[in-house]
């Protein structure tokens, strides 16, 4: 790879030990994918903490924070001192929820040490939004604005919905983008790998939510990691939507960018969407395409007995916590029940002044924030069937905790906490 | 006991040889391995519940959470990390994957190693020189 003078200076190591191993492992990660050169960014979003069972155990018995950092952002087995992040970097969703530990089943003793780690990245500067949603609470990059993002969900949707520029990246990545603000110039950076490359006709209307998750858990198995530009969205869908949407492609698949033809920035038209390419596939997406995605979000599921509902996947706006309370009102969780809800701190403070949090508490469910199940491993003991309405946490959930979990809408999971059934159908 | 040999590009370096462990399908990093045991947990994996632990593990590429990289990461130090790894398709995830896992990585193949190479076979990688040379279990 090509090095500008202030690259070099930092492999040279006279910014310091962390910044050299940083740049040490972006050069090895830029030369692995075939990279030229890297690209300044300085929009980073990534995770440092050390709140997942397997970090908290390597930060007990490796010497704290820096170690944890040294090995699981810099790949660096040698302990170095972190100094200020470089760049305007944020933090993704953790771990645990403290506020709710007692009840997510976290001993003390893991939320003390929780919360030193997060003094601790908040002192290197980091932005602790703790969110898998960092675009709903305050980080909305620009168009053509060139970040280090991880978190699928969120790559996608900054890609494709608001047409930033990055790649999945990951937590060795982003942690020296933190440090160096420097990322490999490859992939979506480049105008030309943006352009569509499968072309996706939809036959019938795709309205509600759990539809565009649907819409987004087929296509991401059909086209992998490709760029599908769909035709044929008869209403332009809000954020929830889109955010469903793109975390369910980016599960089933590994889609980074789509299109919606005439709704998304970089496709004002079909001929905008692929540039010059040419359609490798077009594929229709009608009533039985629906009907198996409905069937692979729901494989797991087998007992109709429902013990766990969790929402929140990607995290939940205000907008969506105001859809839940409107169907939670008035009525009670189940005694063999639970009900979730994940959501930024940020937007669980908006929903405390609204009035939402003390509906969801009053009906005996829970406003939580942070983590989610997946990520923190977090579920009531003793669960064995869930019911969600994202095709993501229904992709995921399962496998991690080896429970079975059903999809729907966001109605027939507020139903299945109340009565403890599933009845959901595919209307 | 027939022979062939594949070349492709260096991703990570390094030498070392072993049994291969071959999936059509691409694997997801977080949600899709439980990097503790190495083994493949995705629901509907053909692997789903096989170890690839100093396997070399042949397949089209990543796909899913950008986790990728930090769970093979856990798995090597787990010390449950394939022995090397080949694929197809480049993105960010196998690449920092590759990398953090320190497991010598090829592709860019002038042949298709999902086509050639079977589960059991013996494999050489020479991920320096980016060459495989695979040894057929019959």
């Amino acid at each position: 790879m090509k090095l500008t003078a202030d690259e070099q200076a930092m492999l040279d190591g006279s910014r310091g030990k962390a910044r050299q191993k940083a740049m040490d492992l972006l050069l090895r990660y830029g030369e692995a994918l075939g990279a030229e050169r890297f690209v300044d960014t300085s929009n980073v979003c990534g995770t440092v903490g050390a709140s997942t069972p397997f970090l908290r155990d390597y930060g007990r018995s490796h010497g704290g924070m820096d170690a944890v950092f040294s090995e699981f952002n810099l790949d660096s087995a040698e302990v170095v001192e972190i100094p200020q992040v470089a760049v305007r970097s944020a933090h993704l969703q953790q771990g645990i929820d403290p506020e709710h530990a007692s009840r997510q089943g976290i001993p003390a003793e893991v939320v003390t040490l929780h919360r030193n780690g997060e003094a601790y990245t908040a002192g290197l500067g980091v932005q602790m939004l703790n969110t898998c949603a960092p675009y709903t609470v305050g980080n909305v990059p620009a168009k053509g604005e060139h970040c280090a993002w991880m978190e699928s969900s969120a790559v996608i949707y900054i890609n494709s919905v608001l047409g930033a520029r990055t790649n999945a990246e990951g937590r060795e990545s982003a942690g020296c983008a933190m440090l160096t603000g420097k990322i490999p110039y490859w992939g979506y950076h480049l105008e030309e790998n943006r352009l569509g490359t499968h072309h996706v006709l939809l036959d019938i209307d795709v309205e509600s939510t759990a539809d565009w998750g649907l819409l987004g858990y087929y296509i991401g198995e059909v086209v992998q990691d490709r760029i599908p530009v769909v035709s044929g969205v008869r209403r332009a869908p809000d954020l929830g939507r889109l955010k469903h949407f793109g975390a369910a492609a980016a599960s089933s698949g590994g889609v980074e960018m789509y299109h919606l033809e005439g709704i998304t920035p970089e496709a004002p038209t079909l001929a905008a969407a692929f540039g010059g390419n040419r359609p490798l596939a077009t594929i229709r997406y009608g009533q039985a395409e629906r009907r198996l995605a409905y069937e692979r979000a729901n494989v797991t599921a087998k007992s109709r007995d429902v013990d766990f509902v969790m929402l929140g996947c990607p995290h939940y706006t205000l907008e969506q916590i105001a859809e839940l309370c409107g169907l939670l009102q008035g009525k009670r969780i189940h005694a063999n029940a639970e009900l979730w809800i994940f959501t930024p701190r940020q937007t669980r403070a908006l929903a405390d002044q609204k009035g939402y949090s003390a509906i969801i508490e009053k009906a005996g469910a829970h406003l939580m924030s942070d983590t989610c199940s997946a990520l923190g491993r977090v579920i009531p003991k003793g669960t064995r069937v869930a019911a969600v309405d994202s095709a993501k946490q229904s992709h995921y959930l399962p496998a991690i905790m080896g429970i079975e979990c059903w999809f729907g809408t966001t109605a027939e999971c507020v139903e299945a906490a109340v009565t403890g059934r599933w009845n959901g159908s595919l209307a | 006991m027939s022979t062939l040999v594949l070349r492709g590009r260096k991703v990570v370096g390094g030498c070392v040889e072993g049994e291969a462990l071959v999936t059509r399908d691409r694997i997801s990093g977080w949600g899709g391995i439980d990097p503790r045991t190495g083994t493949v947990i995705e629901t509907r994996h053909e692997l789903k519940g096989v170890s690839f632990a100093g396997k070399v593990l042949v397949f089209p590429g990543a796909k899913g959470s950008s986790g990728w990289s930090s769970q093979f990461h856990i798995a090597r130090l787990a010390g449950k990390a394939p022995l090397a790894m080949l694929f197809n398709e480049m993105t960010t995830k196998i690449a920092l994957g590759a990398v953090v896992t320190h497991a010598p990585s090829i592709t860019d193949f002038d042949r298709d190693p999902l086509q050639l190479i079977e589960s059991g076979d013996w494999v050489k990688v020479d991920a320096d020189n980016g060459i495989v040379e695979v040894t057929k279990k019959s």
